[in-house]
């Protein structure tokens, strides 16, 4: 396999390969050898907007080679919150990486003026982007295409407005309808003058034991298409869960003021199945097309003319642009995740965002003068649009500071108390009870995704878990998930990599590790990961947790902040940071 | 790879018509089908599938079934593949020899005679066959590997009369 790692330095506008077969060989790839890299490259305390601070992109070992290792990570210094930034996607990029031959990718510096990289194989240019600066982050697609070869297997990665712009939760668009999306990429993009990216290669990769590799591909194939373990996935996809946690009283609403949603029916996963979905798509190497994507008709005129827009959704941007904004509107909704599509914002920051501008404008905290006159109210789609607007081109200090983010705008504004991020990051969309809060606060990038607290309630509201129990359970997924973002798989087959599996898949392609290899590199990578959050000025100890959180019941009844308090400290106590 | 080698691959009779029933068994080849092309996905299982099985190796360029895009994946599928044409163009257009039609209609293709000229992949209008690193051809067998890891029905194998 190439272990190589591609250098693209945009000021000096030049590029080199290094060979660094021992970096992958103690990080495997993904995840750890992007922490590793970024350990090197990332000055301590650079202004993460700065050409200074780096971008690095990585694939694994098992892209391309297994079902479903369909994701790239790319690592960075987050300029939301201000340490480790971290975002993974799918779609062909992980793909056109390793045809390209490149499993890892460092951009240095800044371009003088908008550019883009072009990489096909070997070749790697930067080329001139100035005539799509401000152009809309999809549109940059169609644009891009005509320029550029490898038609069906590249990938477009690329920025809107919000991201040149410096929104701080920018995110950068992969391949039309997945993302890049958190914590503040699309930034760090734009200050580097950085519209897009476009991979594409011809190489291949010589497997060493055909038919071992054919034996466990048909096994891990049939596992993915045969088996239960992803059908929620391919069917109704992701957000089949608004139901659920609706009626579990785990779907945040209205700012979390309430965990369940009254019109929640109206812009289900079902009801968006019934209604709206036109087509699903699968990212490049995965069967089950989990990619649901609504067409949204509207007239535009009373003469049957019509525009019909394709809209990709998901349970995440319709908890924070639906429920958590009380619109009980499916069109409404497609409405405002199509605005961030174009924009090139990342819709869960978006909506918390807007969220608490909400409650803030409800509240008195602050007025039309701030909004410039746009009645921020629940459901109110139109006066969203307009905020989504203003917040990627702010006329004004209030909506500069929406696009800092929503610790920043409650810090200057207040209303902290129902200022819903956890680590700096807007919150994820489930109050399932207190493993949701405390995975989130610990979790390397405070995401939900870094150990999937809100699946630990769910258990414990069928067989209770004491908050031990609760503590075990998210440092088992913060350490198994490190290892599986290094292969780099995507997290919705996690139940199809076990670990056995895991080492068979590696195997197949050369790599002998055991479960001690995995179980090792799991800490290893937690712990580097949190090396660089604490040199960054990340302290656990300090993280806020806005009250509303205690104030909502959640699917586990009212958390008490004890709990949580207890949790925490049971949690540095077995990280053995006490 | 022989069929034999394959149990993962399925095989759908073409329909025989009552006439057909109850003449003799008719001699029968087997030939891949795009049957759903608006059913595709995008995962590009099937071009995984036929250089794995065909190269042991892990690659797109060295399928023989393409996926292609029109404007990206918010546009169309289009899946490209060899139709196994009863009076094969690129057979024909072979000066070598090393394409060669059967009996049984079915096209060989014999490497050693292949001379890289590249005039059948001129030949076919949908451009289902490709030039190798070698600048040989790609060509469809009719195996039907990429028939069993299509998760959504877009390809089938079918028996045709001779």
């Amino acid at each position: 396999m190439l272990r190589k790692v591609l250098y693209i330095d945009l000021g000096k506008e030049e590029s080199w390969v290094e060979e660094k077969q021992d970096l992958f060989d103690q990080w495997m790839g993904g995840t750890g050898v992007g922490i590793k890299l970024l350990m090197e490259e990332c000055p301590e305390g650079v202004d993460p907007l700065s050409p200074k601070a780096p971008v690095i992109f990585c694939i694994g070992p098992l892209n391309g080679m297994f079902p479903v290792a369909t994701k790239m990570v790319a690592t960075f210094k987050s300029p939301l919150t201000g340490e480790l930034g971290e975002s993974y996607a799918g779609g062909r990029l992980p793909l056109a990486a390793r045809f390209a031959g490149h499993e890892a990718i460092v951009i240095r510096g800044a371009a003088q003026r908008p550019s883009y990289i072009s990489i096909n194989n070997a070749d790697v240019k930067i080329k001139d982007a100035t005539s799509i600066w401000g152009v809309e982050a999809q549109t940059v697609g169609m644009i891009l295409r005509e320029h550029e070869p490898g038609t069906g297997r590249r990938s477009i990665i690329r920025i809107g407005p919000a991201g040149e712009n410096l929104v701080r939760y920018a995110g950068v668009l992969v391949d039309t309808y997945r993302h890049l999306g958190r914590l503040g990429l699309g930034a760090v993009f734009g200050s580097k003058k950085l519209k897009a990216m476009v991979i594409s290669g011809t190489e291949h990769v010589e497997i060493p034991d055909h038919k071992r590799y054919r034996e466990v591909y048909n096994r891990l194939y049939s596992t993915t298409v045969q088996t239960d373990v992803m059908e929620k996935y391919h069917d109704i996809g992701t957000s089949v869960n608004i139901n659920v946690l609706n009626w579990l009283k785990g779907l945040p609403t209205r700012n979390f003021q309430s965990s369940s949603f009254p019109e929640a029916e109206n812009i289900s996963g079902e009801m968006f199945a019934d209604k709206y979905l036109s087509r699903r798509l699968s990212c490049a190497g995965c069967p089950i097309g989990c990619i649901h994507i609504a067409s949204l008709k509207s007239a535009f005129s009373t003469h049957h003319e019509f525009e019909v827009r394709k809209v990709s959704y998901d349970y995440e941007p319709i908890y924070s642009l639906g429920s958590n904004l009380g619109v009980s509107s499916a069109e409404g909704l497609l409405q405002l995740i199509d605005a961030c599509e174009r924009l090139g914002l990342d819709v869960m920051s978006a909506g918390v965002v807007l969220a608490w501008a909400t409650e803030a404008y409800e509240r008195d905290i602050i007025s039309p003068q701030e909004t410039l006159g746009v009645p921020l109210q629940w459901n109110d789609v139109k006066s969203y649009l307009k905020a989504l607007d203003f917040i990627v081109r702010p006329p004004n200090e209030f909506y500069s500071a929406l696009a800092r983010g929503v610790d920043y705008a409650s810090s200057k504004y207040g209303g902290q108390d129902f200022a819903m991020a956890l680590g700096g990051n807007e919150v994820s969309g489930y109050h399932t009870g207190p493993a949701s809060i405390v995975g989130q606060i610990v979790g390397v990038r405070h995401s939900h995704l870094d150990n999937a607290g809100y699946s630990i309630d769910q258990k414990a509201a069928k067989k209770p878990l004491s908050p031990e129990q609760m503590v075990d359970e998210i440092i088992k997924e913060d350490n198994f998930r490190g290892v599986f973002n290094s292969l780099v798989g995507c997290l919705f087959a996690r139940g199809v990599y076990t670990n056995e599996n895991i080492i068979d898949a590696l195997g197949a392609v050369g790599i002998e590790k055991t479960v001690d290899d995995l179980d090792d590199l799991g800490k290893r990578i937690f712990n580097e990961k949190y090396r660089f959050k604490t040199r960054e000025g990340f302290d656990l100890s300090k993280v806020r947790v806005p009250k509303r959180f205690y104030e909502t019941v959640s699917t586990l009844g009212k958390v008490d902040s004890q709990t949580v308090e207890e949790m925490l400290r049971l949690y540095r106590k077995k990280r053995g940071w006490l | 790879m022989s069929m034999a080698d394959n149990p993962e691959v399925k095989v759908e009779s073409a329909k025989a018509s009552p006439e057909q029933e109850t003449r003799p068994k008719p001699k029968k080849r087997r030939r891949l089908k795009v049957a759903h092309p608006e059913r595709c996905i995008g995962c590009l299982g099937c071009m995984f599938a036929c250089s794995r099985v065909h190269t042991g190796n892990v690659s797109l360029q060295d399928s023989a079934i393409k996926i292609q895009t029109q404007g990206g994946i918010e546009g169309d599928f289009r899946v490209v593949v060899c139709r196994g044409c009863n009076d094969p163009p690129c057979v024909r257009a072979c000066l070598a020899g090393a394409l060669e039609r059967k009996p049984d209609g079915s096209v060989v293709f014999h490497k050693e005679l292949c001379t890289g000229c590249g005039r059948c992949q001129d030949a076919c209008l949908i451009g289902a066959i490709s030039l190798g690193k070698d600048g040989k051809p790609i060509k469809c067998m009719h195996c039907g590997a990429c028939v069993a890891f299509c998760p959504h029905g877009v390809l089938t194998l079918e028996e045709v009369p001779i």
